[in-house]
């Protein structure tokens, strides 16, 4: 008898950098208009089986495509964004789009206006393509919590893209979108880049405007761009980044030419090696292609030496009290009242909320709102909730510490490859675990960025994960080019 | 920080977070929360007598990001239109919700 073989079905589709699609639309090979019809026909065919898009913008897509079509007519200058497609994470709200952060409560919302990383990326000139499937209002790390149906990973479809931006580096991995924007709390842009093989970048805490974001932990959230290579990662994040008066907490920083930045060599810079986030529970196949990376770090002349962060094993525990503390006090504002899903059979006001936040939250979000509002609670406050800020601080300081002494740290971005759908859903904990070595970076506020970083036998992306000091995105970006340049 | 959540802890914490757990939810979150909890006391390892909790991460970046305050000057807002045409039940002007005072 044959055993049965099941064929892996792949998807996976690399986009044109930004440098080849601005000389095709300068050189009139062609037009945005062009572009943007084939990349909707390319979402028609694929989206059935990986389920990235919740919704399409193509009304706004194509007036955006004409518009860049008509300067590039004229002969002006193009912006640096000139009819790039993009995909949209569905926790991001554009005016007139269904707004959905991948729950029911929200169904049938059309926001008012536009979220600023949305509209800096427009008026850069990119065409924005519709909204991405996600977790539940950012609340997962495989995708599986959306209330809209699980995205698939385009190298093996019976696995995870990871979460909670799935559909994020799930599109640009499917050549469904040229770049994607995503948000990461703990872990949330990273992890899938890594899973579904592309660069996602963890921007400094206050470098991107969160006006527009749907939020889930205002401490800790983030906005930032996925990419197919880390230089068109680098210009994105240059459009989206700086100083917003609507986003109190954004940063008043000067936004360096962060595409220039990844261009210098990284010769001579200090990349530090921390043995916590090689220990026990890292798979070995991730591991042996995460010491090739370092191997060719080293040969591109960077000085590679041992740094120690001890309080790394406290991390998840700390942010699993901080993020949802935090997220029961954000997610009280779905009432049934305002906007999306009311309840419709409730006599009372009282009725009303629990009725409309029974039936519209997901099982994952009415967890960690217990365990926030548990936290928070009189009697566990310090205990808990005090306790977890006081190790933000260690764990903050820590990392402020090993950056006098080096430049960036490189770690492997997740434990494992991506894992299969069902794998992990019936034990929290374990798909906690999954972002045990994107947690620190969050909680310490400092950026990143994930490059691809060869793969396992069975041909699933390992990334790498570069972390750097506060503002020191350009660093991260080096460091990750000269990963990528090494073809592991 | 080892206490034992019960069936009552979780009855109370989702009324305060105004949900209504299903009969055979409120059991699963009983355990969700032990085990979860279980694991974050790991936490009472460490000593942090002294340590001042950190709220938000913008002092790491430079001392003037600790408070930013924007001018006290009236501010467009978003059109009334748009916001009530989002709204499950209104009037144009309010938002439109079952009777709370018997008169």
């Amino acid at each position: 008898m044959p055993t049965e073989t099941k064929t892996v079905e792949n998807y996976v589709e690399k986009p044109k950098t930004l440098a080849e699609l601005r000389a095709d639309l300068v050189g009139g090979k062609v037009k945005a208009a062009d572009l943007a019809a084939r990349y909707y026909d390319r979402i028609a065919e694929v989206n059935p089986r990986l389920n990235v898009y919740l919704s399409l913008s193509k009304e706004r897509a194509l007036a955006q495509a004409a518009r860049v079509d008509a300067l590039a007519a004229k002969g002006d200058p193009l912006p640096p964004l000139a009819g790039v497609p993009v995909g949209v994470k569905d926790v991001l709200v554009m005016k007139g789009a269904p707004a959905t952060a991948g729950s029911k409560i929200l169904k049938g919302y059309q926001p008012p206006y536009d979220a600023t990383a949305v509209s800096k990326l427009e008026a850069a000139g990119a065409v924005l393509l519709g909204k991405l499937n996600c977790d539940e209002f950012a609340m997962g790390s495989s995708n599986e919590n959306s209330a809209y149906g699980p995205v698939r990973n385009p190298v093996d479809t019976e696995r995870v893209p990871g979460g909670s931006s799935g559909g994020s580096a799930a599109a640009v991995a499917a050549n469904m979108a040229v770049a994607s924007l995503g948000t990461d709390t703990g872990g949330s842009i990273r992890q899938p880049a890594s899973f579904c093989g592309v660069v996602g970048v963890l921007p400094t805490y206050g470098r991107v405007s969160r006006y527009g974001l749907i939020a889930f932990a205002s401490s800790l959230d983030r906005v930032g761009p996925f990419a197919g290579n880390v230089r068109d990662a680098a210009t994105l994040l240059g459009v989206i980044a700086g100083h917003d008066p609507k986003d109190a907490t954004s940063s008043p920083a000067p936004v360096p030419d962060f595409a220039a930045e990844s261009d210098k060599p990284v010769e001579g810079l200090r990349v530090g090696v921390p043995a916590e986030y090689f220990a026990e529970g890292l798979d070995a196949e991730v591991r042996a292609n995460i010491e090739k990376g370092i191997a060719g770090l080293k040969a591109a002349g960077c000085t590679v030496k041992p740094v120690s962060l001890p309080h790394t094993r406290y991390a998840i525990p700390t942010y699993y009290l901080v993020a949802t503390a935090e997220a029961s006090a954000n997610l009280a504002r779905f009432d049934g009242v305002r906007y999306g899903y009311r309840s419709p059979a409730s006599e009372t006001l009282a009725g009303l909320y629990k009725n409309s936040r029974e039936e519209g939250f997901g099982a994952e979000v009415k967890r960690r709102i217990l365990l926030g509002t548990y936290a928070l609670s009189a009697g566990y406050y310090d205990a808990y909730y005090r306790k977890a800020q006081q190790v933000r601080r260690l764990l903050a300081e820590e990392f402020l510490r090993v950056f006098a002494d080096v430049d960036a740290i490189v770690t492997p971005t997740a434990p494992t490859a991506a894992f299969k759908l069902g794998e992990k859903t019936g034990d929290p904990l374990a798909m906690y675990l999954a972002d045990i070595y994107t947690v620190t970076a969050s909680l310490a506020g400092i950026c990143g960025v994930t490059v691809p970083c060869g793969a396992t036998a069975a041909g699933l992306p390992v990334g790498m994960q570069v972390l750097a000091a506060h503002l020191k995105e350009g660093t991260a970006f080096r460091v990750a080019r000269a990963v990528e340049a090494a073809q592991i | 920080m080892t206490a034992k959540v019960t069936l009552q802890d979780v009855e109370r914490v989702a009324e305060l977070a105004h949900l209504e757990l299903a009969p055979e939810e409120a059991p699963r979150m009983v355990g969700d929360l032990n085990a979860i909890l279980d694991y974050v006391a790991e936490l009472n390892e460490l000593d942090t007598t002294g340590v001042e909790p950190l709220a938000q991460v913008s002092e790491l970046e430079s001392a003037e990001r600790a408070s930013v305050l924007r001018a006290d000057v009236q501010l467009p807002s978003l059109d009334r239109g748009a916001v009530m045409a989002a709204a499950p039940e209104t009037d144009q002007v309010f938002f439109k919700v079952p009777k709370v005072i018997e008169r």
